[in-house]
């Protein structure tokens, strides 16, 4: 019974937590700029000030352009529901919820490029372009990373593929979490427009990608699109605390702690990443994903054995 | 050759007679130019001047490479002319400029567009406007157009996202790549030079430290040279040498905030950040000299306004060192970052011939291997004794030979001015007796930290100006920054632009 309250605990926490990810970020690369930078809560008190001011909307939007935020955090809400907490099993689990995640995300994605279209700006409709590009490969490496996990563990659910739940030899499921771990950090890092894939600070609206598809959202609207992607990075950093934590089916303290150690040591090493590389050529990006797309590549082999 | 028998040679001052310049009929003159600009020189001003007969007067300066002296030469037109743009590229913004300010039409001219937007400054001649109208809007003309299926045209501007100057940029793309870019300016356009006709005035130095505001002491400097040799007056070493430090300080504080920019477009926070500080303390450094930022009240005709003393010079010495230090740094960590060199080389390049087909000046042409710069075709004084001789470094013309360019700059300045810190010059000050011989033009050229900057004064019977030209650098390079585009990523633009940062307000005047 206790166990069954607990698993809110990963709908309750992102909702918290989540925007704090970008301030760790802020305050990673504001260390290594030489930079006091803002206050961790910036995010917070960002999303707080936008709520207050007033809705501005194009008059060539229509009601699409109004919709998609609200259906992109519906998205990630329900996202969170398939999301595993600290090896406490999600609310919801089932076989192939990894695909429903997916797919959330993906209706979160045709929504906001929709959005965009409808804007008939030809910035927002080139960065519709190339997110959808991207994000058609990193769709499959995402799928490719589950792969060797399903095939090393023989469950198909998010809540059941932990690497330690498998029977198979020591010397293999390591490298496989460490070679998911991996990809799937770099395509977090496509997903989430950050360094080197996008560049959230750029106000360039020609090299944009995920920015420039948002840049007619104002206010409330805006305040929901940063709160759900701060939500959708916890998600992606939670993947990847699950697959390095022992999924215990209990709640356990240390567990809990070593989570959060996790997820928030990634906004750092995020943050870092962000500090110490410029950003690839726009045509270098595919070449960056399918990098991640070998790593996952070699897990599956070595899944096999 | 006939053509060079034609133009007339200004060596050492460079001041003449108007009634002296050659006036040749309209053939000659058009053959004259061409031929000395396809004899490796490049163009200082082209502009016409309104006669008492109603008739312009075009007047070209040319500047031969790699000589000490200047050609010039005129010749009178009523209506139109057969435009040399056709032999020579680089004259096509000023061909423009002159069909939009005096309704003359230059025949066959490839590209024949408004520039800034304005009506024309001669009655009854208008080339590009009906003359009642009330109001012409800026970019409001046709644009070059590729057609096909999968051809996208991208209008970026003059809204822009960043706190930049405003300007229009049309592309057309093909998926990511671009086939063309064209650059409409003149939403800044004030009318500075037809403010300075009649003048000088009290205004007139503060139309001219507003030009361009990044190059205040650069424009200042010519003016003030242009009021010195038209009143025949000499400064002083003292002079001389705090306007040279001012001119390099401020190429110092804009190269550093160029490189810093450049890391920021790149994402390379780092760099970035440092750079934008220490430009902050190179600003810093002028204001200490004259309690501004830009360098404005610094420079003034007969002189400077403010002197360096032993203490100030030492003073800025120490604060220099410190500045260095950092900068070298914050610079080395970027240009041996590899991901940044992978982003910076092969970006927007210009080949040498395609950089002296289009006329460039300063950093961008000498980023491409040209060897142009005033300080050492023209030196002062001062720079005379403590010479800039070194080539540029770079040849391949990319994003990269930009930054790097200016990285050699900055060490170059910093050197020049910590010996001229170590030295004590004499003098007056200023000499604040001055006034202008009437009928003459003269000419003066500064190397601002974009490059070479030009002013011409006609003065009238008064001793007044009749007419002030003013050529800033970023006139001759804009065409440069629209062909190192092609066929690049439009991704890149901002980064190609930046490698450039060309002043919005000082091509609009």
């Amino acid at each position: 019974m206790s166990v069954q309250i607990f698993k809110l605990f990963s709908i309750f926490f992102p909702l918290i937590l989540s925007p704090l990810l970008f301030g760790v970020i802020n305050k990673t690369k504001a260390f290594f700029a030489g930079r006091k930078g803002m206050s961790v809560l910036q995010p917070y008190y960002d999303i707080f000030k936008l709520i207050q001011k007033e809705n501005i909307y194009s008059q060539t939007t229509s009601s699409i352009f109004k919709i998609s935020p609200v259906i992109g955090l519906i998205c990630v809400y329900m996202a969170l529901f398939i999301m595993p907490f600290a090896g406490i099993p999600a609310i919801f689990s089932f076989k192939g919820d990894f695909i429903l995640l997916a797919y959330l995300f993906g209706l979160s994605r045709f929504f906001t490029v929709v959005a965009a279209l409808d804007t008939g700006s030809s910035f927002e409709g080139m960065g519709a372009s190339r997110e959808v590009t991207f994000s058609a490969i990193t769709e499959s490496v995402f799928f490719l990373s589950l792969i060797a996990l399903i095939l090393i563990t023989k469950e198909y659910s998010l809540s059941g593929i932990s690497p330690y739940s498998s029977e198979k030899h020591f010397s293999i499921i390591l490298p496989v979490m460490l070679l998911v771990s991996v990809a799937i950090f770099l395509i977090s890092l496509a997903e989430n427009s950050r360094i080197p894939v996008d560049d959230p600070n750029t106000h360039l609206e020609l090299t944009m990608i995920h920015e420039v598809m948002i840049l007619d959202y104002s206010s409330a609207d805006l305040a929901v699109i940063q709160y759900l992607s701060s939500i959708k990075m916890w998600i992606f950093f939670s993947i990847i605390a699950n697959i390095l934590l022992p999924h215990t089916f209990y709640v356990s303290l240390t567990n809990i702690f070593y989570f959060f150690i996790i997820i928030f040591s990634l906004a750092v090493l995020t943050g870092i990443i962000e500090s110490s590389i410029a950003r690839l050529r726009m045509l270098k990006v595919p070449q960056f994903i399918i990098g991640a797309a070998c790593l996952s590549l070699i897990a599956v082999i070595l899944a096999f054995k | 050759m006939k053509g060079e028998k034609l133009l007339h040679k200004l060596t050492d001052k460079f001041d003449i007679n108007f009634g002296d310049i050659p006036k040749r009929d309209n053939d000659d003159f058009r053959e004259a130019v061409v031929a000395s600009l396809k004899n490796k020189s490049r163009i200082g001003a082209f502009f016409g001047h309104l006669l008492a007969n109603n008739n312009v007067d075009i007047i070209a300066i040319l500047i031969p490479e790699n000589k000490n002296h200047i050609e010039i030469i005129r010749t009178e037109i009523c209506n139109s002319y057969h435009a040399i743009t056709h032999d020579i590229p680089s004259a096509h913004l000023f061909e423009r400029e002159i069909a939009e300010q005096w309704g003359i039409f230059p025949e066959a001219h490839p590209w024949l567009k408004p520039i800034r937007f304005h009506k024309s400054y001669r009655d009854s001649h208008n080339f590009f406007y009906d003359p009642d109208k009330t109001e012409i809007l800026p970019s409001f003309t046709d644009f070059f157009r590729v057609e096909g299926e999968e051809i996208h045209e991208v209008a970026v501007g003059p809204v822009h996202a960043g706190i930049i100057e405003p300007g229009h940029f049309r592309f057309q793309c093909y998926g990511e790549n671009v086939f063309h870019l064209e650059i409409s300016l003149g939403y800044q356009h004030r009318g500075i030079e037809k403010a300075l006709a009649g003048g000088p005035d009290k205004r007139s130095m503060h139309l001219i430290e507003t030009a361009a505001g990044d190059t205040t002491i650069g424009h200042t400097t010519t003016y003030c040279k242009i009021i010195e040799s038209l009143s025949n007056i000499n400064i002083s070493p003292k002079a001389d040498a705090v306007r040279c430090i001012a001119l390099e300080l401020e190429r110092l504080a804009n190269h550093t905030g160029d490189l810093g920019a450049l890391a920021a477009d790149v994402g390379f926070l780092p760099t970035a950040s440092y750079c934008g500080r220490l430009r902050g303390d190179l600003l810093n450094l002028t204001a200490y000299i004259c309690g501004n930022r830009f360098g404005r009240g610094i420079v003034r005709p007969g002189g400077v306004a403010f002197d360096i003393d032993e203490l100030t010079a030492l003073n800025l010495s120490n604060r220099l060192l410190t500045i260095f230090k950092d900068l070298k740094n914050a610079i080395n960590l970027m240009l041996d970052t590899a991901s940044v060199m992978a982003r910076f080389e092969e970006t927007g390049k210009l080949s040498k011939n395609m950089a002296e087909t289009l006329g460039l000046v300063g950093v961008a042409a000498r980023a491409c291997g040209i060897d142009t710069d005033i300080r050492k075709q023209f030196p002062t004084k001062i720079q005379t004794k403590f010479p800039f001789n070194n080539p540029p470094v770079c040849k391949t013309g990319d994003v990269y030979a930009r930054a790097y360019q200016r990285w050699f700059e900055i060490q170059e300045s910093m050197e020049f001015i910590s010996k001229l810190l170590k030295e004590q010059f004499d003098g007056k000050l200023i000499e604040e007796n001055w006034e202008l011989q009437p009928n003459r033009l003269a000419l003066s050229l500064v190397e601002g930290w974009r490059g070479q900057i030009c002013h011409v004064a006609i003065t009238d019977n008064n001793g007044k100006f009749a007419c002030y030209k003013i050529v800033d650098p970023s006139f001759h390079n804009w065409t440069g920054l629209a062909i190192a585009l092609r066929n690049q990523q439009i991704s890149d633009f901002p980064l190609c632009n930046k490698s450039f940062n060309l002043s919005y307000c000082g091509h609009d005047l």
